[in-house]
C-alpha cells in the first residue's frame, strides 16, 4: 500500500497526459472527420480522389510510424513539431480518417428522400445538413465511434515512442526501476477506470438519441 | 392557375414526357393517373423541382416560373411524399416550424401558433410532441401535408397518396383532399386508384407510355 502510494503521483501524471492526448484528439478529429466524410461524398473527383488518398495512407500505415515520421522526418523537410503537438497532430489525422470513413457509411445511410423534402421545403445545403442529416447521422454512427473513442484511450499510449511521459510509460519506469509488475498492475486499473468513464459518457449519449428512430 | 407548357423530360436518350401541356385552375383538384412506368412521378418531380425539365415553360397566374431553381420566399409548390418524409429526429411541431422558421424567418411564436392551427385542423392535436416513429400511417400523411401547408403554398402535390396507407384508410384520404379543397386548395394528386382518382378530381390527366403514343 506504502509502495502503491508513493508512485501513485508519477502514474497519474501519465494519466494526465494521457487524457489530453484523448480529449485534444477528440476535439480535433470529430469535426475533421465530419467534413472530410462529407467531401468524399462530393461530386468534385480531384477532391474525392485527394481525400481518398489522405484516407488510405493514414488507415494503411501504423499509427506509430506516422508518429515517428512527424516527430523525426517532417524536421528533415523543415516543419517542426514540439513532441506533444507532434503526437496531437498525427493523432487527429489518423483519427480523423477513421471517423470520416464512420461518417461516409452514416451519411449514405441517409435516404434521398430526406434531402428531396428538405429541397422542396426550400431549405439550403447547410441547413439541411446541420437540422436533419448530422442528427441522423450521429444516431447511425455512435457505436462505431464510441469503439474508435475507447480504442483512443489505448492508442495514446504509443506517443512512448517520441519520448512523451504518458501512463503506460509512467508504469513501466517504475516496472523497470523496482523490479515488480505493480505499476503495470496500477496502470492497467486506470485505463480500466478511464475506459469506464468513456463508455459511460457514450452511453449517456446513445440514451440521449433513442428518444426518436 | 398553373400552367405546364410543351414540357419535355429526358433521362439520357430515353424521352419519359415529351410537349405535355397542363392546366391547374385554382382551387381545384387534378389527378394525375396512368399505370406504372408511365412517368406519372416524373412529371410531379418536374412540376415540384426535384427533376430539370429539358424544354418547356411553367407558368403561375400567367407568370412564368421554374420550379427546379426557385429559392425565393414564395412559396408555390408544397408536396406530400409517398412515403411522406418526415424528419425522425423533429418531434411533430418541429418538423412543422422548420422550414417556416429557417426559411421564412418567422418567430418561433408566430411559427407555432401558426403550426398549432394547422394541427387543430387536421386532428393531430395530441401528436405535437410525438415524434414520427409513434405515428401511425394516417398521422403521418396529416403530419407531411401540415408541414407543406405550413409554407403557404399555391399548389399542394401528393405523389401516391393512398398507396403506403391502410386500404380501407382511401375514403379518409378523400375526405381530407376533399376538405382542403373546401379550404381552397390547389391540389395535384398523382396515383394509379382510378376509383380513387374519380372520386376527387375536377379534372383528370392520363399519362400514358410514350411508345402507344
Amino acid at each position: 500500500m506504502h509502495y502503491i502510494l508513493e508512485i501513485l503521483p508519477s502514474l497519474l501524471s501519465g494519466a494526465g497526459m494521457t487524457l489530453k492526448i484523448f480529449i485534444w484528439t477528440l476535439i480535433g478529429s470529430l469535426p475533421l472527420g465530419l467534413v472530410v466524410g462529407l467531401g468524399l461524398m462530393s461530386n468534385i473527383k480531384p477532391l474525392q480522389w485527394l481525400l481518398n488518398f489522405y484516407v488510405w495512407l493514414m488507415r494503411g500505415t501504423p499509427l506509430l510510424l506516422q508518429l515517428i515520421f512527424v516527430f523525426y522526418g517532417l524536421p528533415l523537410i523543415g516543419i517542426v513539431f514540439p513532441r506533444y503537438y507532434a503526437a496531437l497532430f498525427a493523432f487527429i489525422l489518423n483519427y480523423a480518417a477513421y471517423f470520416a470513413e464512420i461518417f461516409r457509411g452514416g451519411l449514405q445511410s441517409i435516404d434521398s428522400g430526406q434531402y428531396e423534402s428538405a429541397r422542396v421545403l426550400r431549405l439550403s445545403y447547410v441547413q439541411t445538413i446541420r437540422k436533419i442529416v448530422i442528427p441522423q447521422v450521429i444516431k447511425i454512427v455512435l457505436p462505431s465511434v464510441g469503439n474508435e473513442v475507447i480504442n483512443l484511450v489505448k492508442d495514446s499510449s504509443l506517443v512512448y515512442v517520441i519520448g512523451l511521459g504518458d501512463l503506460l510509460r509512467a508504469g513501466n519506469v517504475a516496472t523497470a526501476r523496482d523490479v515488480t509488475l505493480v505499476p503495470l498492475v496500477l496502470v492497467a486499473v486506470i485505463y480500466l477506470l478511464l475506459t469506464a468513464v468513456t463508455t459511460f459518457i457514450l452511453g449517456r449519449i446513445e440514451k440521449h438519441y433513442s428518444s426518436w428512430k | 392557375m398553373l400552367e405546364l407548357k410543351n414540357i419535355t423530360k429526358q433521362f439520357g436518350s430515353r424521352t419519359i414526357i415529351k410537349d405535355l401541356n397542363l392546366t391547374v385552375k385554382d382551387g381545384e383538384i387534378l389527378s394525375i393517373v396512368g399505370p406504372s412506368g408511365a412517368g406519372k412521378t416524373t412529371l410531379l418531380r418536374c412540376i415540384t423541382g426535384l427533376e430539370k425539365v429539358n424544354a418547356g415553360e411553367f407558368l403561375v397566374d400567367g407568370k412564368a416560373f421554374d420550379p427546379y431553381t426557385n429559392r425565393s420566399n414564395d412559396s408555390v409548390i408544397g408536396v406530400v411524399f409517398q412515403n411522406f418524409e418526415l424528419f425522425p429526429n423533429l418531434t411533430v411541431m418541429q418538423n412543422i416550424t422548420l422550414a417556416p422558421t429557417m426559411v421564412l424567418k418567422q418567430s418561433a411564436n408566430e411559427a407555432q401558433e401558426q403550426a398549432q392551427v394547422l394541427l387543430d385542423r387536421l386532428d393531430l392535436t395530441d401528436q405535437a410532441d410525438q415524434y414520427p416513429f409513434q405515428l401511425s400511417g394516417g398521422q403521418k400523411q396529416r403530419v407531411a401535408i401540415a408541414r407543406a401547408l405550413a409554407m403557404k403554398p399555391n399548389v399542394l402535390c401528393y405523389d401516391e397518396p393512398t398507396s403506403a396507407l391502410d386500404p380501407n384508410l382511401r375514403e379518409e384520404v378523400e375526405k381530407l383532399i376533399l376538405g382542403l379543397k373546401a379550404d381552397g386548395m390547389t391540389q395535384i394528386v398523382v396515383t394509379h386508384d382510378l376509383t380513387f382518382a374519380e372520386n376527387i378530381a375536377d379534372d383528370m390527366f392520363k399519362v400514358e407510355t410514350n411508345k402507344t403514343k
